[in-house]
């Protein structure tokens, strides 16, 4: 018995190991500026709990297996109060070590607002849509009122047709960002929590509705990258989805401009 | 001190089996119960996979699982597990049968609020089901049940009378545990027998007094949030509803709704993140309510089962103090992305891995009580090394999820499933397992059968750990739960693979689980009959005999001269002292 316990705790946790270091199922190919540093501080956290993760599997699998009933003597000990102090203090420095590595890459990401210069993007979330909204070449949005909002006339967002800054917004269900420049979000909701989740950036923030939330990220390379919502809001939240285009700075420009003018037109 | 607790036998059926005053009876009804509740609770899960593996099957009563009943079902299925099972039967079912007889008294301190408590949960589960039959059905907002989604009953289906049972049904819930947490915390202060210190009791008996603490403080913030809930969605008060809301079209809610001046109902300045508050500073240390005992059950079977006394039974007395006091700093740390501060997240984060210090205390002294030991590889036994390595696999992922730059990518994703299934689920689970095994012959006076317990340990293991294991490679990757379907996003189709081999998993897992239920009656019929002290065992529910009488004691008040873990005493002539034996017996 005791050598069927070895065989599966071992079993278990070898195999489990060998699908964490191959890395089968991937996350996405990080593609923003503080991503690179989440995910190598991830590496580490990954790396020191799997030595932590193996050293305990292994050891209790050969305990069970090496002190199993032979009629041998017991070594009669209520504990030893050095090793406990020890593996205490280790632990401890282990985790607080690691934790306190980590908050600098958090404090740097979320300690600060965005620099000014930064893309302004209004990320709006409703069931079961996200909408983008940019400043026209004013670069002041428009007042919104709940009672506008109506995807069916075209202003799922509620911009106020009296306030002119509203007049050059324009409003997308796919988000553009230029690479390698900040954006700086502001989200919120109309109706129920949802949360915008963008693998690729690293980025993850609900939009909670009663605030405006601000976020930033910078987003590293060129493409297309899937949004999804990420807080339960309903029975289409599988459904509720979207893109980041990451494209150059002209083809950004190009594209606000196109865009500013179609809505001018109307 | 105890004697006026005492209370003749009941002679009649009903005062006997259904409104006992026995805390031995109660038990075993909470036990009863969460047997029932788990069994719907998995059975929940299973439809979860089979929608998971194929999603067109026809299922019973179900039909095609349309994308709401899929919410339906995780939400139902969460709820249930972690309320009427999780919370049920480790503290309730086990903690009343055996808490009173281990510290040497003769019933709980107030039977009839026991009595109460338990008919209180029984209704509460009662009102739970219901909801899965009234117009709408069942709620689809989670078992966190977030506001707005929550709030509002046009969000979606279930929404309407649905939300609201489930909002009862829990607050009753919190009544219940909140007396028999005051039943409990009383019983162990006032109730010990002579020489029983509280440097004596049995790690069981402290695992279930610092959890019924946690549920004192805990429980009754959910129910004043559930309340205000409530009232938000009724009479139009804003707790937690803000303003400005547009919910598919309406402005009020509900929709045309009118306050008792005929005015429609508008909300304005409520706070959604408030509800989340309240939710987690409850909901954190419900996740301690729910593993405490098992740690206190596989404490106490490693030692036994060793026959080596506890590794540092002090430092695991301080740990589990120290969990259940970190446990009420570190509710923020499930509110990551949720707009919350990110200086508090910062301050959470760093009391969140402070719990890690305790929690491999706990590890590093079960390994050190198995170090040097001569091990018996009794069921309860692998049960309790079963949970050993459940309770590191679970607890491992928490730096992950503890540190807000890391969760940011895994919040809400299958890497918190897996995390939170293996850690309070499935270890806790075994710890009910384990605890099951182990206080049957004492229960029903007959010995569960061993075959039938290992194949069902050893599937269960494997079984387990291939549901679980998996789904952080999903979190991972990406991949978001409470998911219905996995085509829309391109991203998630390279999961579905891993998704199909876990539905297989947990139909194994699933099939085992119905020896335990076969073995557990059979053997109550059946099984061989049991001594009094079939383990070897050292603590007082083994000098009475299987099952005790009704006092307990036999009128006999119990004089405890030994601590809990006395097994292979130098010099003793047999490998345990009982706690009752003579203290001539040993300098110990």
């Amino acid at each position: 018995m005791g050598l069927a316990l070895l065989f599966i705790i071992w079993l278990i946790t070898l195999s489990s190991t060998y699908y964490f270091v191959i890395q089968k199922w991937a996350p996405l190919p990080v593609a923003s500026a503080n991503g690179v540093a989440i995910d190598h501080h991830f590496t580490w956290t990954y790396i020191l709990m799997g030595i932590v993760f193996l050293a305990a599997q292994l050891a209790l699998g050969y305990l069970v297996w090496k002190h199993r009933d032979r009629g041998q003597k017991v070594q009669y000990s209520h504990g030893n109060t050095t090793m406990e102090v020890t593996w205490t203090l280790l632990t401890a420095v282990l985790f607080f070590g690691l934790n306190l590595s980590g908050e600098k890459i958090w404090a740097e990401a979320r300690f600060q607002g965005a620099a000014p210069g930064a893309v302004q993007v209004e990320v709006t979330g409703l069931q079961f849509a996200w909408y983008f909204r940019y400043p026209g070449p004013d670069g002041k949005l428009g007042h919104t009122k709940p009672e506008l909002e109506d995807a069916s006339v075209g202003n799922p967002v509620g911009i106020d047709p009296d306030d002119p800054a509203g007049k050059d917004d324009v409003v997308t269900g796919t988000m553009y960002l230029p690479v390698d420049r900040e954006a700086e979000l502001v989200l919120r909701s109309q109706d129920v929590i949802h949360s915008l989740f963008i693998p690729a950036m690293r980025f993850k923030q609900d939009a909670v509705p009663g605030l405006m939330i601000h976020m930033h990220f910078t987003p590293t390379k060129l493409g297309d990258y899937e949004i999804a919502c990420a807080q339960l809001c309903g029975l289409g939240h599988y459904k509720m989805h979207g893109m980041l285009k990451v494209v150059s700075q002209a083809d950004y420009d190009k594209w606000l401009a196109a865009k500013v003018a179609e809505k001018l037109s109307q | 001190m105890s004697e006026q607790h005492a209370h003749a036998a009941p002679t009649g059926f009903i005062r006997k089996y259904v409104f006992s005053l026995d805390h031995k009876v109660i038990g075993m009804q909470y036990y009863f119960l969460a047997l029932v509740a788990v069994f719907v609770g998995m059975f929940l899960s299973l439809f979860i996979r089979i929608h998971l593996l194929w999603p067109e099957a026809n299922l019973p009563w179900f039909g095609h699982i349309k994308p709401e009943q899929y919410l339906t079902l995780l939400t139902m299925h969460g709820t249930i597990m972690i309320f009427f099972v999780l919370t049920t039967a480790p503290q309730s079912g086990f903690g009343n049968y055996f808490l009173p007889i281990q510290i040497g008294a003769p019933d709980m301190a107030f039977p009839t609020l026991n009595m109460l408590s338990f008919w209180t949960t029984f209704v509460a589960f009662v009102v739970m089901l219901a909801a899965f039959f009234v117009e709408g059905g069942a709620p689809l907002a989670g078992w966190t049940n977030y506001v707005p989604l929550s709030a509002i009953p046009s969000a979606g289906p279930g929404l309407g009378l649905g939300e609201d049972l489930w909002i009862v049904s829990i607050a009753l819930f919190c009544v219940a545990s909140l007396m028999g947490a005051l039943n409990f915390i009383t019983t162990t202060l006032d109730l010990r027998a002579r020489g029983m210190s509280l440097f004596r009791m049995p790690l069981t008996c402290w695992a279930w007094f610092v959890t019924a603490m946690l549920a004192l403080l805990a429980f009754g913030v959910l129910l004043a949030g559930g309340i205000l809930l409530l009232l938000d969605r009724n009479l139009g008060t804003s707790f937690f509803v803000p303003g400005g809301l547009n919910v598919s079209g309406n402005l009020s809610f509900p929709p045309g709704g009118l306050n008792p001046g005929g005015h429609p109902i508008t909300h304005i300045g409520g706070s959604p993140l408030l509800w989340q508050h309240l939710f987690w500073f409850f909901g954190h240390p419900e996740v301690y309510i729910a593993i405490l005992p098992g740690m206190g059950v596989a404490s106490q079977l490693l030692s036994t089962f060793s026959r080596k006394p506890i590794f540092g039974y002090k430092a695991m007395v301080y740990a589990i103090l120290a969990i259940g006091i970190l446990g009420f700093l570190v509710w923020g740390h499930h509110m990551f992305t949720s707009g919350m501060s990110p200086y508090s997240a910062f301050a959470f984060s760093v009391m969140t891995m402070a719990i890690g210090v305790p929690s491999a205390i706990k590890t590093f002294n079960w390994l050190g009580t198995l170090w040097g030991g001569r091990i018996r590889f009794a069921t309860p036994m692998l049960f309790a090394i079963g949970f050993v390595s459940l309770f590191v696999s679970g607890g491992l992922s928490g730096p992950f999820l503890a540190q807000p730059i890391l969760d940011i990518s895994l919040h809400d994703t299958y890497f918190v499933v897996g995390h939170f299934h293996l850690i309070m689920g499935v270890a806790a689970i075994f710890g009910i397992f384990a605890g099951t095994y182990y206080w049957f012959p004492k229960m029903f006076g007959r010995m569960m059968n061993e075959t039938l317990g290992k194949i069902h340990f050893f599937i269960t293991l494997a079984g387990t750990y291939a549901v679980f294991m998996p789904m952080h490679y999903l979190g991972m990757a990406g991949h978001l739960r409470r998911y219905s379907q996995l085509t829309e996003l391109n991203y998630l189709r390279p999961l579905m693979g891993l998704q199909e081999f876990m539905s297989y998993a947990a139909f194994i897992t699933i099939a085992a689980q119905f020896v335990f239920v076969f073995n557990l009656f059979w053997s109550m019929k059946k099984g061989k009959k049991a001594e009094i002290n079939p383990w070897e065992a050292t603590t007082l529910e083994w000098t009475v005999p299987s099952p005790p009488p009704h006092d307990n004691f036999g009128g006999v008040t119990p004089v405890v001269n030994h601590g809990p873990y006395e097994y292979s005493v130098p010099g003793a002539s047999k490998d345990y002292i009982m706690q009752t034996d003579p203290a001539t017996v040993t300098a110990h």
